[in-house]
């Protein structure tokens, strides 16, 4: 009896051992409430999602025909829902380019140490704490017909009547900068602080002026943090909904894919259109970071800096 | 002086012009927007004038009654401080593991926390909404706090898996030779720790639960809306929303909680330098 007790005890005590040696131990359990959140919250409701796409709504089979995948069958048929995409990404992609490119330059002149550094940092920083809704409102009423940039243009004699900025294209544009650069600069100053600087130093000591340091030193370094930076705004620009909608020409060339997924869940109740939308949305977006980051793996990622 | 002037990057002059003029006109915008809805909000009427005529502190109190503020205010604050202490307890245990132990589908797990982060919030929000409805959640407040969970906990893993790294394990394994338990390891020597790195990842988790829009309009409804929905529900409510300087009076609010959140996350972290600690301790 009491071998036997003792047989099984040592069996488990090996077994455990060999667990431990490839990593396995009981430690790893701190790993499960964490795991429980994601695949109940996350994988569950997402796989969820994937079988609705594939049991439309009766009155979809018979507009669209195709079954059980007349889900995606109306949204690439139906243009009112397939002209988001280009929409969206109209409006995605020049904001992610712009937010990222105008950072490096404002990174690099705001690394140097001067006088109101953190005042100047906590002040670009702002715009996190304001969200897009209330930037939403300031741009209706300061770039308003009525707001402060149109009168003080006509006051100057620039224009001669208000110029319409809000509630179209470049209303959500001015929104996706203000939210979108802070974002872009704080990565990149963190990616740029990582370079070391006596490699510049190197340089200059042997004679390169500043286009050929940037040029040489900086960007290849820089080039794979710039990668991460725009994929990241990206994401960020990419699911733009309440500015769309607010400062936006929500029916016209604002349309973007989130808010038609809107629409489809909360104004027709059709969860599985809702889905299908969302997925696409999830897929064209994956494609886009798919891209960016095969390019990025081409770049050099080394000890010095890049970081990305 | 002469020599501080040669220290400096001549060549850098043409470009520094250029940036300082981005950032004026940058500077203006964000200044604008934020000037025109505080005086929008103390304003009695404004139409077509610089500035109102008269100034009021009556939209406060109206939009306070109109909209069920205190209730609003409520939610959102007990809604945030819910996420982030279950953020936290969940997620800095899992950030342990990951940043200390090697095994076999680590690389998985890792992609299952990121994937929340780098997908559009609708993607998966819309089925996680269906999800909570057909559950009978829809409006409630547990759905609002499970919802907002979903990027919460992997934003905590990411942010606490490098400040965990940056702690030397051979101090673990000290506390270990003199006879500590798991237990007394993580209450008495990593705890103090990372008190730093839990506080700069519960206050940013805070300030991203209070400004999520998407996830929580998704699910919630009266009495679990929060701040931001609320505001973005009366500027398009039917009939071409509320009045304007409610609205404004409300945003005012929001932004004055966030400044205040934000000023305090500034005292305990540099955010520049978030990602450039991980890295250089990597390299070492």
């Amino acid at each position: 009896m009491s071998g036997g007790g003792q047989q099984t005890g040592r069996a488990t005590a090996s077994l455990r051992h060999r667990l431990a040696e490839r990593g396995i131990d009981p430690t790893l359990l701190l790993l499960v409430p964490g795991l429980v959140v994601a695949l109940a919250l996350f994988v569950y409701p997402f796989s969820y999602g994937i079988g609705l796409t594939v049991q439309p709504t009766a009155a979809m089979q018979e507009q669209w025909g195709g079954g059980i995948l007349a889900n995606y069958v109306a949204f690439f048929r139906d243009p009112f829902v397939f002209d988001s995409v280009w929409l969206t990404m109209r409006l995605a992609l020049p904001a992610a380019l712009f937010n990222v490119l105008a950072s490096v330059p404002v990174a690099m002149v705001l690394r140097h140490r001067f006088r109101g550094k953190r005042l100047l940092t906590s002040l670009l920083v702002l715009p996190i704490t304001l969200g897009t809704v209330l930037t939403a409102q300031g741009l209706l009423i300061f770039a308003g017909r009525q707001g402060w940039i149109n009168r003080a243009l006509l006051e100057f004699g620039l224009i001669d009547e208000p110029l319409k900025l809000v509630n179209n294209y470049l209303g959500v544009m001015f929104s996706l900068v203000i939210t979108g650069f802070p974002f872009a600069f704080l990565l990149i100053s963190s990616y740029l602080s990582g370079i070391d600087p006596s490699l510049e130093r190197a340089a200059k000591t042997l004679g390169a002026g500043w286009w050929q340091r940037f040029r040489r030193i900086i960007l290849p370094l820089l080039a794979p943090g710039l990668a991460t930076t725009f994929v990241l705004t990206f994401v960020l620009a990419f699911s733009v909904f309440p500015s769309a909608r607010l400062v936006g020409d929500a029916m016209g060339e604002t349309r973007v894919m989130s808010l038609m997924a809107f629409r489809a869940f909360g104004e027709q109740n059709d969860y599985a259109m809702a889905s299908t939308i969302a997925l696409m949305m999830g897929a064209v977006e994956l494609l886009v970071v798919v891209a960016v980051l095969g390019l990025r793996s081409l770049l050099y990622r080394g000890t010095t800096g890049g970081k990305g | 002086m002469a020599a501080s002037t040669l220290e400096r990057p001549l060549a850098a002059r043409p470009s520094t012009w250029f940036v300082w003029a981005g950032m004026t006109a940058f500077g203006v915008f964000l200044v604008g927007i934020l000037v025109a809805v505080v005086v929008d909000s103390f304003g009695r009427q404004w139409f077509d004038t610089w500035l109102p005529e008269g100034l009021t502190t009556d939209r406060y109190t109206e939009a306070w009654d109109r909209f069920a503020l205190g209730e609003v205010v409520g939610v959102t604050v007990g809604v945030a401080a819910l996420v982030v202490v279950i953020s936290v307890l969940v997620g800095v245990p899992a950030a342990y593991v990951l940043a200390r132990r090697d095994f076999p589908g680590k690389r998985a797990i890792m992609l299952l926390f990121l994937l929340p982060v780098l997908m559009p919030p609708i993607t998966y929000g819309i089925p996680l909404a269906t999800v909570m409805y057909s559950f009978g959640l829809g409006r409630t407040l547990t759905a609002v706090v499970l919802v907002n969970l979903v990027p919460s906990v992997p934003f905590v893993i990411l942010t606490m898996t490098p400040f965990i790294e940056q702690i030397n394990p051979a101090i673990e394994s000290a506390a270990r030779m003199c006879g500590a338990r798991t237990r007394q390891v993580f209450t008495r020597i990593l705890a103090p720790l990372l008190v730093p790195g839990i506080l700069a990842a519960a206050i940013l988790v805070l300030v991203r639960t209070v400004g999520l829009f998407e996830l929580t309009f998704l699910v919630s409804g009266p009495g679990s809306d929060t701040l931001v929905v609320a505001i973005y529900r009366g500027m398009t409510s039917a009939g071409g929303g509320e009045a304007r300087q409610l609205i404004s009076a409300m945003s005012v609010i929001y932004t004055a909680t966030m400044l205040v959140m934000l000023v305090v996350a500034l005292r305990f972290v540099n955010p520049t330098q978030l990602v450039a600690q991980v890295k250089e301790t990597r390299d070492d």
